[in-house]
């Protein structure tokens, strides 16, 4: 789609009436252009506006469930990276930083040509500096649990859509990492989710990195006494409790 | 629902969204249970506009608040309004629920009945007579047919816009561009800033 068409998806992409692959190539051209970003936000209050006018009330009973149920789940801190992590993960930080300071750099200099726009793509270089720091602070716990002296390989059963995965589980490390290989992109506008299993109830264990068809992924969280893991097909974004059923189901040796 | 009432309190005078969304963002549950009584019609609402069948809006209603709870940190003041943000997320949320389900020739049939059984005017009259807000009512009248019917097909009926160019069997450039023209005059309507 050329640029001029792609600026006109403004209004259907601020009401979501776009296509996965049109949202996803929409999406690259807002990074570029302020300009448009700035049209969808205005055109997004606005279409809130449209929401707020037909407001309904649940009935009573879902303020309950709601409320019980955040009880239960773990918060995003706001790196993005969950509280828990943070706090016992820390690694080195080398390269990130350099590059960061580089973006920086990149971005002083575009400010004198483009004015208003830097203070955006500073935004965009933090934002990319924090997720190449969660990559590579996950990267360490994977080998970390991946290389521990008591790790050990549960095997899954065959995926449905072809392809294996095998969980590699370190009670010492208190982690798990799925290995797979051969397994089949997910549908489009779906992520593979992964989960634990809390003696039947399953906790959100974070996304299969996308394009990752042949490699490990760490769990998201500590096993803690989990008794298996799962991996279901899930809306873009993954969701608070499994909605489909799973592609994989492992249960851990006692 | 008494924590909610002691947050705002009439002594401090009730408490913006978006504060109570970075309270949130902290872990703090009355914050939450606060922020539920200020979101969850227009959630409810636009959810069960999009989705119809009552007890799947209800679920999608309580994962789009869990998932407010779960990614509250993201929330940028510098990028729009707290309730924005709410709307935006449970838009996408029903939408992509709504598509989730619904294979190609699903689809299909849906938008056929759609066509078949009620002209647009009739669904646009539907969701204009739940609308509560005199102002978004009024702005409405101010669009062109085609802006209108674009518009509320795709935000309250979750349509993709070449599902609206087929219902309407207008172009699909057409109508790209009616949802763009139509929801700038209903902005500047409305006076919304983004």
């Amino acid at each position: 789609m050329k640029t001029a068409e792609l600026h006109t998806l403004t209004g259907a992409y601020a009401l979501d009436a776009v296509s996965g692959d049109e949202r996803e190539e929409f999406e690259k051209h807002l990074r570029a252009c302020s300009f448009c970003a700035q049209e969808v936000a205005e055109l997004r209050a606005t279409a809130a506006r449209l929401g707020q006018a037909v407001s309904e009330q649940p009935p009573a009973e879902l303020r309950e469930r709601v409320l019980r149920r955040i009880g239960e789940v773990r918060q995003e801190s706001p790196g993005g990276r969950v509280a828990e992590e943070a706090a016992s993960v820390r690694a080195p930080r080398g390269r990130p930083r350099s590059w960061h300071i580089w973006a920086l750099a990149a971005c002083v200099a575009a400010a004198g040509a483009l004015g208003g726009v830097a203070v955006w793509q500073h935004q965009e270089a933090q934002d990319a500096r924090q997720r190449s720091e969660r990559a590579q602070d996950r990267a360490e716990a994977l080998a970390r649990v991946l290389s521990a002296s008591d790790a050990k390989a549960v095997p899954g059963a065959e995926l449905p859509g072809g392809g294996s995965g095998t969980v590699v589980l370190s009670q010492s490390q208190n982690r798990a990492a799925l290995v797979v290989s051969g397994m089949p992109a997910p549908p489009k506008g779906k992520v593979y989710q992964l989960w634990l299993n809390d003696g039947g109830r399953m906790r959100p264990a974070g996304l299969m990195p996308p394009g990752s068809g042949s490699e490990a992924a760490l769990l998201e969280g500590k096993l803690d006494g989990a008794s298996g893991m799962g991996v279901t097909v899930e809306p873009d974004g993954g969701s608070p409790q499994p909605t489909s059923e799973p592609v994989m189901l492992v249960d851990f040796p006692a | 629902m008494d924590e909610a009432a002691a947050l705002g309190s009439p002594a401090v005078g009730p408490v913006e969204l978006g504060d109570l969304l970075v309270q949130v963002a902290r872990g703090d549950q009355d914050a939450f249970a606060a922020m539920y009584e200020r979101v969850v019609g227009p959630v409810f609402g636009l959810v069960r506009s999009v989705l119809r069948d009552p007890s799947q809006s209800e679920e999608v209603t309580q994962e789009v608040l869990v998932e407010v709870w779960r990614v509250a940190a993201r929330f940028d003041p510098a990028k729009g309004t707290a309730m924005t943000w709410v709307m935006t997320l449970a838009h996408r949320r029903a939408v992509d629920r709504v598509r989730s389900e619904q294979s190609a020739s699903d689809r299909e049939l849906r938008a056929a009945q759609l066509s078949g059984s009620r002209d647009y005017d009739h669904v646009v009259e539907q969701v204009e007579a739940r609308l509560e807000r005199e102002q978004v009512r009024r702005c409405l009248r101010t669009l062109t047919q085609i802006q209108r019917q674009s518009v509320t097909l795709a935000y309250y009926k979750g349509l993709t816009y070449r599902e609206v160019a087929e219902l309407l069997s207008q172009p699909l450039g057409t109508v790209k561009t009616r949802l763009r023209d139509g929801l700038i005059r209903l902005r500047d309507c409305l006076g919304v800033q983004g």
